[in-house]
């Protein structure tokens, strides 16, 4: 789940984490009255979408730059006014843009300095490992690949967390000192009881800076958090900004379905994350683009299977659908019986390809047939994935 | 032979009143598994299905019992817990079925596990089998059969997938291990592999993998040095865009790292067959099998 930056800002004051004073607006008097607030000259606008390269964008009504400073209160009403309600695009927004819905005014600040600092949680070790760098302010990827011996990395042991000494050292390792060390370490640990606390995967401070009045401030920052720890903090899902999300991923979850919307026109439903992969990638072998990840999991519901097949073909780009299952303890009968009915449900537009295996599978096959419904059946995936295929192309 | 599980497996259930934890618990007893008990605090001094006697604790469980291994079906919140009472009680086979435990919980179970002599496959697993002995999980037992092949996965219906393949062609299976789709896991592939690489009947491996993580290419490199058995395997995902999260917490790709580009490169620099496409899994093993 990703957050945006205002709310970014919210969780490091909740967490004593400092950063350049700011709130969010949804109108331009909003704006303005925030930028009055602040009581500073330095001011910045930014357009609050979860794409990045804001800076680099342009608005479809012509302003460039999703991010602008300005000076007064109304020069922040005036770029508020031409954010709000308009399309930025981004490079990572896609041709389209995406509709800003909010901004954030906040306190620009003079940096001095500008360093890396990340909290993430390493699969390979299955700990928490604390990166930091000197080169902030640029791709860490790219500091790793040119200058790997400037990239500091240790790691927090689970059971003890951050210890004073430990922010300490990571702190002088970004070569901080005097009052500047302490107020960096202190932010370090700060940043290390919010990860832990609220579930990150990810926090990621890019950059933390130094100011030209020698603050320690987080100016930057992503999150991620785990998913399956949601449950226990209902303040972070208050946070989901369902106008950010793809709305057939929208739809999907409403009905716990395990859906990822892709680009090509090959929709796919399958029982079981490993064995839905493995079925985009054979419908790609196979020369095909699959428009689609969908597990319905192990225990599937018939109002599941229905809801399921709503959202692939209220999908336009979609010229056929492939069904793949491997009945284990989900019985092949059952399974069949809720492609027909909600096949039945739903008016189908696009040619169907149903490749069952498992338990009960001659139940399962004898039902479609008798179903009389426009079913094309595979004898196996390999076959599953040519039908589908050439029903794309209208073959 | 085999690994960790056969007909001497005395097998507890944690979680055996839920209603997965019974389907799944009968749906071992019928395999044939040595089920000798359950847990579930509250309901101790019950008994499952007129069969099973129920404790409130594991550890109870293990002393009234023997138990030497445990199946969990505990809820997700709670399931972490579950499994560091088994490491608690000393039980050495921890398989861990259920899905969706917070990251942050199994790195202290991962922590704690470190210096315990329990072993812990999953979470998020579909179990371990060795056919005709003892199935332990949520694979259908039928689809397997006795053999020379020992088969590791991250994940169930691929698995079951690969499994059929080899059992409609002849090929058996001597173990079926699943170490599932979490980020932070017990077992990993390369645990598996070495057991396997010891194990005299396990004739031939099939290693299946999916994007995100290590596990796959911490294997490969073992086995280039180590492993004389012939080696399939496949890796899903390599259609998945880059920062999902595909299905399994596990799967998904950070920046450049976990690609399936880069673990198919890994296997096939060991000297690894690498099926081409799932429909391929069997084929693939049975023609280096047979060289």
């Amino acid at each position: 789940m990703n957050i945006h930056e205002y709310q970014a800002k919210e969780l490091f004051q909740r967490f004593g984490v400092a950063s350049p004073k700011g709130l969010p607006a949804d109108t331009p008097e909003e704006a303005e009255k925030v930028a009055t607030d602040l009581k500073t000259s330095h001011l910045v606008v930014k357009a609050q979408i979860h794409a990045g390269g804001r800076g680099k964008g342009v608005f479809k009504n012509g302003l460039k730059g999703g991010v602008r400073l300005c000076s007064s209160p109304a020069e922040a009403r005036e770029l508020a006014q031409n954010m709000l309600g308009h399309f930025l695009v981004t490079n990572q927004t896609g041709p389209d843009g995406r509709l800003v819905r909010k901004v954030m005014v906040a306190e620009s600040v003079e940096i001095q300095r500008e360093v890396y600092f990340a909290i993430l949680m390493d699969r390979e070790t299955g700990v928490p490992v604390v990166v930091v760098s000197t080169e902030g302010g640029v791709d860490i990827e790219t500091v790793a690949e040119k200058s790997p011996d400037k990239i500091y990395r240790e790691k927090v042991p689970p059971l003890l967390g951050m210890q004073p000494y430990m922010a300490l050292k990571l702190a002088r390792q970004l070569e901080f000192s005097g009052d500047q060390l302490k107020a960096a370490a202190k932010l370090i640990q700060n940043v290390y009881k919010l990860f832990s606390t609220l579930d990150c995967s990810l926090v990621e401070i890019n950059p933390l800076v130094v100011t030209k009045s020698g603050e320690v401030l987080a100016l930057d920052a992503k999150f991620e958090f785990d998913d399956n720890a949601l449950y226990r903090h209902p303040e972070i899902v208050a946070m989901r900004d369902e106008n950010e999300e793809d709305p057939r991923e929208v739809e999907a979850s409403k009905f716990s379905l395990n859906y990822i919307g892709l680009d090509g026109d090959i929709a796919c439903l399958v029982n079981g994350a490993g064995l839905a992969m493995a079925t985009m990638d054979i419908i790609k072998y196979a020369g095909g683009r699959p428009a689609n990840f969908l597990d319905v999991g192990g225990g599937a519901s018939e109002e599941q299977v229905t809801e399921a097949f709503k959202i692939l073909i209220s999908d336009k780009n979609v010229k056929a659908i492939l069904v793949n299952i491997f009945g284990g303890i989900m019985r092949c009968d059952v399974i069949a019986q809720g492609i027909i009915n909600a096949v039945r449900a739903v008016t189908l537009p696009v040619p169907l390809v149903v490749r069952l295996e498992g338990t009960n599978v001659d139940q399962g096959k004898k039902l479609l047939t008798e179903s009389k419904l426009p079913i094309r059946a595979a004898a196996d995936l390999a076959e599953a994935a040519k039908l589908v295929v050439a029903a794309a192309r209208g073959a | 032979m085999s690994i960790l599980v056969n007909r001497n497996t005395r097998l507890l259930v944690q979680g055996i009143t839920g209603q997965s934890g019974a389907f799944h618990a009968r749906g071992c007893m019928e395999y044939g598994t040595n089920v000798v008990a359950g847990v579930t605090p509250g309901k101790g001094k019950q008994s499952f299905d007129g069969k099973v006697p129920i404790y409130d604790t594991v550890s109870e469980a293990r002393k009234q019992t023997g138990s030497n291994a445990t199946m969990i079906f505990v809820p997700a919140p709670f399931a972490a817990d579950a499994i560091l009472e088994a490491a608690d009680a000393g039980i050495e086979l921890i398989v861990c079925i259920t899905e969706g435990i917070p990251v942050m919980d199994m790195m202290r179970v991962k922590e704690v596990l470190r210096t315990s002599k329990s072993r812990l496959i999953g979470p998020n697993c579909p179990g371990i089998i060795t056919p005709g002995e003892c199935k332990i999980g949520i694979m259908p037992g039928y689809i397997h059969k006795r053999g020379n092949v020992g088969v590791i996965s991250r994940s169930g219906t691929l698995t079951y997938e690969a499994v059929w393949q080899l059992t409609q062609r002849g090929y058996g299976q001597s173990t079926c291990i699943g170490v599932g789709g979490d980020p932070i896991h017990g077992t990993s592939h390369l645990d598996a592999v070495k057991m396997f690489a010891e194990d005299a009947e396990t004739k031939a491996l099939i290693l299946i993998g999916e994007i995100g993580g290590s596990g796959e290419e911490e294997a490969a490199v073992w086995i280039k040095t180590n492993l004389k058995k012939p080696v399939c395997a496949f890796i899903a995902g390599a259609t998945a865009p880059p920062g999902r999260r595909m299905g399994h917490a596990g799967a998904i790709v950070a920046g450049s790292s976990g690609t399936a580009a880069a673990k198919i490169e890994a296997m096939k620099a060991a000297g690894i067959a690498v099926a081409e496409t799932p429909a391929t899994i069997a084929e693939t093993l049975i023609k280096v099998f047979k060289n």
